[in-house]
């Protein structure tokens, strides 16, 4: 495993960077931006494993991973627009009505 | 590597009642583009209808013709180059999805409820509160426009789904997750009334759910570390083998699981729910809430039995803790509410609890005594009631109003069993249902899960389970009690008279509580009949 440990660990960090950035940021659009770097650093921790299992479904699972997102994409853009169109904001602590 | 590609066989035999699903959304999306505007609405249910019919016959037809294997204890294929699998669970959960849409259908062409105007916004791009028309001010308004949208929406999310408990490998997993997450997230945003609220549930609902399948996505890709393989029998085989890098299976799995659980609505990933369910337009609520977590605990079963099933010891101890989290939870938290869709939230967070004992419940067949309700059999059966009495409870609370939309205050519902016995008579079964009084689908449910779970050795989840049960007994109760029992409001709401179809919808879903509570043998067969995982 050693040849592809520095992307696994470099995955890893990535994943991280996204999953803080979720959970901090306030802006929805880089709440999404980080969600998008989760799935990256997924494609890449599934491209590592493909080198070292040498088959090739890790890197067919990361094909699929990426169009999923831009599918992703289209739809919580067009979702975060119909909030800044209705609130001027987007940012996750405006939108507040629903709690408890 | 292989230097040649072969495609995998198709087993179009099996296979033809998903297809038939993904292509009555495919022809949704052909007639929103060349329609005209005034005949969409009813092309698009018509097209919806007739493709949610095609599928059932299929389902029902599929299931009839599947192979037996193992000796009679599974029946089914492994189609698609191991992608999709049907078998019994398989289409005992296809032919539970395509029953609670139908149901999600005649809520969503109902119009009478609102004077008229559909359940979804006009356009969903427009501020709420703007009438302007679509030329300015002066131009007709959107007021009588609707968003057809929403047929071709629902089926694929029914696709989905039915793609979703019928995954083979963790990919085809992730996909259908995602078919049946995204249609989902724009239906939540959709409501014609309360827009601001409908909008947040959808922004948080989508953010969360993106959120989740990020851990979802990595957690495959540990498993696929540690397996070599996607597909969950490979799996399966690389755990039994043992050695490896056990960490990337642990770590992975429960990170697909944490993605899974999100989906139920389980505690700790709980915190979408009431969110959800209260902002979104009811009509998507009640399919939703019965839907997901149909198609969501047929992932999780087939996750952890089939991927797995032989590292039971390790996954076991974890599902107590979120299984006994789940059901307090839910019903500690539902106390407190003030909210009838935020209170059937909780209520639904707590049944996922109780689902979960019944996940707990894995034997081996041989370890079953003679008799003895299987695990699966026990949650495919468990999620055949929570869905019709779901559907049905979220039906009934449309017709409660008030002038600007649903009447959703608890308090507002006070004396309602005076004003309007029937609405109120209803929604009391399917609250006892939900309880679990005998007499009622809900408790053979509830009796089979507890039971498969004690019978599994998991007696401190079986007690906390049985505790909060009756916890929630109190507050079904107490609203009951306040419905019949208490002076309606000076300016009580206004219990609309729905069109047939909301009608039909609930009494369907009233009879068949009653009748599952009455007569469960049939059903408990046909769960049991389903028989184990192919593999």
């Amino acid at each position: 495993m050693d040849d592809v440990t520095p992307f696994l660990v470099l995955s890893a960090i990535l994943f991280s960077i996204g999953c803080v950035g979720v959970l901090t940021r306030r802006n929805a659009i880089v709440v999404f931006m980080c969600v998008e770097l989760m799935l990256n650093a997924s494609n890449l921790a599934l491209v590592a494993f493909a080198k070292h299992h040498g088959n090739l479904e890790g890197q067919v699972a990361a094909f699929f991973v990426m169009v999923v997102a831009a599918a992703e994409v289209v739809v919580g853009l067009a979702i975060i627009m119909t909030i800044f169109r209705s609130r001027r904001s987007a940012s996750v602590d405006d939108a507040s009505l629903l709690k408890y | 590597m292989n230097d040649e590609f072969t495609g995998p066989a198709i087993e179009w035999a099996r296979l033809w009642p998903l297809f038939a699903v993904f292509g009555t959304a495919l022809v949704g999306v052909a007639v929103e583009a060349f329609a005209p505007r005034s005949a969409r609405c009813l092309i698009q249910s018509s097209v919806a209808g007739v493709g949610l019919a095609v599928a059932l016959v299929g389902t029902v037809l599929v299931a009839l013709e599947l192979p037996e294997r193992a000796g009679g204890a599974a029946r089914g294929d492994v189609t698609a180059g191991g992608a999709v699998v049907v078998d019994g669970p398989t289409v005992f959960l296809w032919g539970l999805l395509v029953v609670v849409t139908v149901g999600g259908l005649l809520l969503f062409a109902e119009r009478r409820v609102d004077a008229g105007l559909p359940v979804f916004a006009g356009q969903a791009s427009l501020p709420p509160g703007s009438t302007a028309g679509p030329g300015g001010p002066g131009e007709p308004s959107y007021e009588d426009w609707e968003h057809t949208e929403v047929y071709p929406l629902l089926v694929f999310a029914l696709g989905g789904m039915m793609l979703f408990c019928a995954s083979g490998d963790l990919l085809t997993m992730f996909v259908a997750l995602e078919i049946l997450s995204l249609p989902l997230y724009l239906l939540c945003g959709l409501a014609r009334r309360r827009r601001l609220l409908s909008q947040e549930a959808a922004m948080k609902y989508f953010l969360l759910g993106a959120f989740s399948s990020g851990f979802f996505v990595y957690g495959m890709a540990l498993v696929y570390g540690y397996a070599g393989t996607l597909n969950l029998a490979g799996v399966a085989v690389a755990v039994r083998a043992g050695g490896g890098q056990e960490v990337l299976l642990l770590v992975g799995a429960a990170m697909v699981m944490v993605a899974l659980l999100f989906k139920v609505g389980a505690v700790p990933f709980h915190s979408w729910t009431p969110d959800v369910y209260q902002g979104a337009p009811t009509a998507v609520t009640a399919y939703m809430a019965a839907a997901t977590k149909i198609a969501a605990f047929g992932a999780i079963l087939r996750f952890l039995y089939v991927g797995l099933g032989d590292a039971r010891w390790d996954w076991a101890p974890l599902l107590w803790v979120v299984a006994i989290l789940t059901m307090l939870g839910g019903v500690v938290l539902a106390v407190g509410q003030t909210e009838i869709k935020r209170l059937l939230a909780y209520s639904s967070i707590a049944h996922t609890g109780f689902l979960l004992t019944g996940v707990l419940g894995l034997q081996a067949s041989g370890d079953l005594a003679e008799g003895q309700i299987s695990s699966l059999q026990a949650v495919l059966f468990y999620l055949a009631t929570y869905g019709v009495a779901t559907v049905g409870i979220f039906a009934v609370t449309t017709l409660v109003r008030d002038p600007g939309g649903e009447a959703g205050s608890v308090a507002r519902w006070t004396g309602l069993g005076r004003t309007s016995p029937l609405v109120a008579g209803a929604f009391a079964v399917f609250l006892l249902s939900l309880a679990g009084i005998p007499l009622t689908a809900g408790f053979v449910g509830k009796w089979s899960v507890f039971a498969s779970a004690a019978g599994a050795g998991a007696w401190p989840v079986v007690a906390v389970a049985i505790t909060s049960s009756i916890i929630a007994v109190y507050f079904y109760v107490r609203h009951i009690v306040t419905m019949f029992f208490a002076d309606p409001p000076e300016d009580a709401p206004v219990v609309v008279v729905p069109s047939p179809l909301t009608s039909v919808t609930i009494a369907v879903a009233l009879i068949v509580t009653v009748a599952l509570g009455v007569v469960p043998g049939p059903l408990l067969d046909l769960a049991g009949h389903a028989g184990q995982f192919v593999r």
